[in-house]
């Protein structure tokens, strides 16, 4: 095998982030408006009754988990419009044609969904910073969080944007299944604040330890340890990179 | 310059669309893929160009395999689908550039340039697709198609739904960039065009490649020829001195059809040996016209020939 083939793999990251670039508007105002939301409703009406969690003020409590609710949304959703839009418009034909190996074209479309994603949650993290002040314990390890959820997420969106033979489908899977997962996650509570029954509920929702960690990042506190999040994410990665194996592999849904 | 061995596809639903395709094309030459609908062209076009997986066989460009060599053997592959795409909002430059760029090769503007001035793209340079019309739209596939300068260049049904004009000019450009030395491989339905465009014809049927043969040779093997001359007089048989011109009577004896092929012209029968035996049994000739048998023919018999058992 030749090497990384590093000027295709550019063309197709650039093509793509110039995708992106052309709604950049609609891009960034939605997730600045509804994130300011989160904070007026969320923040100043319930936190109000809840003045502090685990001695952190209700506000900034809620930042970790915001900025991870931008990001699984907009990673699935960005890297599943990426991949199905050339299927749609049968321009998929160039990429599936040209010399590019599977691990570069994943990297192209993975890699732009991801940074546009990681983009978006650094302008939430700065607007957050408009209604409340948060500190950041670890700041490596949130990057860390960030980049490895962000690159996760992508690739669970470019599964479904493969997966997906319609635009229905294409939406049903951010709207089903990962927000309610975010909601339900620990994003705006900490899970001891729920009865023991429901906290181990709770526990197999792989979105737990995302917040979890992502928050211990900022403020030392998780309602699991940090390392188990580190592995948990890790594990997630793994499955969706062998699942994306084995879509270029068998050619599901790509080449008959 | 590339070459089928063995070659079979089987869909997952269970149809063969490929049944054993064996074919060679030469380095530089226009070859024509001539089939039906649901032949199978698109589908031999696509494994070469690794966007279906063969069920068995293997493909070479230019001696690379197109599986195990792919990066090789795809750099060498330009293909213009048979499907117009709807990217809508990009520009023709930029797509054009992209498509080179996918292709692992360093910008060059002058290279674009000079591909979108050859398919009279230039003025459009900056137009977004959903600007263009369709034919416009088949161009801009061509320049993508062309703007990492290939060695074989794959047309699936180039003129398919084009107004005649713009068929002539794509045969212009066609024509071009064989004399710059591209290998061009068409399809078709349109037997015409790979008349006229081709140096050889593949026949494909029912994913079967049922003969390969040189545009001239087939139309010189294959192609049968009639002359029909009209009689004054109606004739009730023919006349005996007559028998050796192998004549059919026609129109109630008010024509004779006298077929002859390339062999027959060279044997005892000639066409003033004909006439003159007319003459002399006094069978007046009011008119004649000759028909040479095109593609089209051969084509329709060819066909029908396979399917009768
Ligand atoms: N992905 C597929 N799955 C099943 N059958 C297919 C698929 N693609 C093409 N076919 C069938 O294979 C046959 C050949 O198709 P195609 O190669 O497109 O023909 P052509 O290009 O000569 O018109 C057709 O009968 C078509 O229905
Ligand atoms: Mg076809």
């Amino acid at each position: 095998m030749k090497r990384l083939n590093l000027q295709s793999v550019k063309t197709l990251y650039l093509a793509e982030m110039a995708r992106s670039m052309r709604t950049i508007l609609q891009s960034i105002v939605s997730p600045v408006i509804s994130t300011s939301l989160y904070f007026v409703v969320f923040g100043a009406a319930i936190g109000t009754r809840i003045s502090e969690v685990d001695g952190i003020s209700y506000g900034a409590f809620i930042v970790p988990g915001l900025i991870m609710l931008m990001l699984l949304t907009q990673s699935v959703s960005n890297a599943s419009f990426g991949i199905f839009f050339p299927r749609f418009s049968g321009s998929i034909y160039e990429i599936l044609s040209a010399p590019m190996s599977y691990v570069e074209v994943v990297v192209g479309y993975v890699g732009a969904a991801a940074t546009k994603s990681l983009i978006l949650g650094v302008i939430v993290l700065v607007t957050a910073r408009l209604f409340v002040p948060y500190s950041i314990d670890h700041p490596l390890m949130m990057a860390v969080f960030l980049v490895l959820t962000a690159v996760t997420f992508s690739l669970l969106g470019f599964i479904i944007g493969i997966w997906a033979d319609g635009f229905e489908k294409l939406q049903l899977v951010p709207l089903l299944v990962i927000t309610p997962l975010t909601f339900l996650g620990g994003t705006f509570y900490s899970i001891d604040m729920l009865p023991p029954f429901w906290q181990a509920v709770t526990l197999a929702n792989p979105v737990v330890y995302l917040v979890s960690g992502f928050r211990w990042s900022f403020y030392g506190i998780s309602d699991v340890s940090p390392l188990v999040s580190l592995g948990m994410i890790l594990l997630f990665l793994s499955v969706a990179l062998a699942m994306v194996g084995w879509i270029f592999k068998s050619g599901y849904r790509l080449k008959p | 310059m590339i070459r089928v061995e063995g070659l079979s596809k089987t869909f997952s639903d269970g149809f063969q669309a490929l049944v054993d395709v064996d074919l060679t094309i030469q380095r530089g030459e226009i070859f024509a893929l001539l089939g039906p609908n649901g032949a199978g062209k698109t589908t031999l076009i696509s494994v070469i160009c690794g966007l279906v997986n063969a069920s068995r066989g293997r493909v070479l460009v230019d001696g690379h395999d197109n599986v195990r060599d792919y990066r090789a053997a795809r750099s060498l592959i330009g293909l213009v689908p048979q499907e117009l795409t709807n990217e809508a909002f990009t520009t023709v430059w930029d797509t054009v550039s992209f498509s080179r760029g996918l292709f692992g090769k360093p910008k060059d503007p002058a290279h674009i340039e000079q591909v979108l001035r050859s398919l009279t793209l230039w003025e459009k340079r900056n137009s977004r697709l959903l600007e263009l019309s369709g034919g416009m739209k088949r161009r801009v596939l061509i320049a993508k198609a062309l703007s990492h300068a290939p060695q074989v260049l794959f047309l699936d049904e180039p003129t398919a739904g084009v107004d005649v004009e713009l068929r002539r000019e794509m045969w212009e450009v066609v024509r071009g960039l064989r004399d710059q030395g591209v290998t061009i491989i068409l399809t078709t339905h349109y037997i015409e065009e790979a008349e006229e465009m081709a140096d050889r014809i593949g026949v494909i049927r029912r994913g079967e490649i049922v003969l390969v043969e040189n545009t001239h040779a087939l139309m010189h093997k294959l192609g049968s020829k009639e002359l029909t001359l009209q009689v004054d007089e109606p004739l009730e048989a023919l006349p005996e001195s007559l028998a050796g011109h192998g004549l059919a009577l026609a129109d109630e004896g008010h024509a004779l059809v006298y077929s002859y092929d390339a062999a027959r012209q060279e044997g005892g029968s000639t066409i003033s040996g004909l006439l003159a035996d007319l003459e002399a049994v006094g069978v007046r000739v009011k008119d004649l016209h000759t028909r040479q048998s095109s593609l089209e023919d051969i084509f329709v018999s060819l066909v029908q020939e396979r399917r009768s058992p």
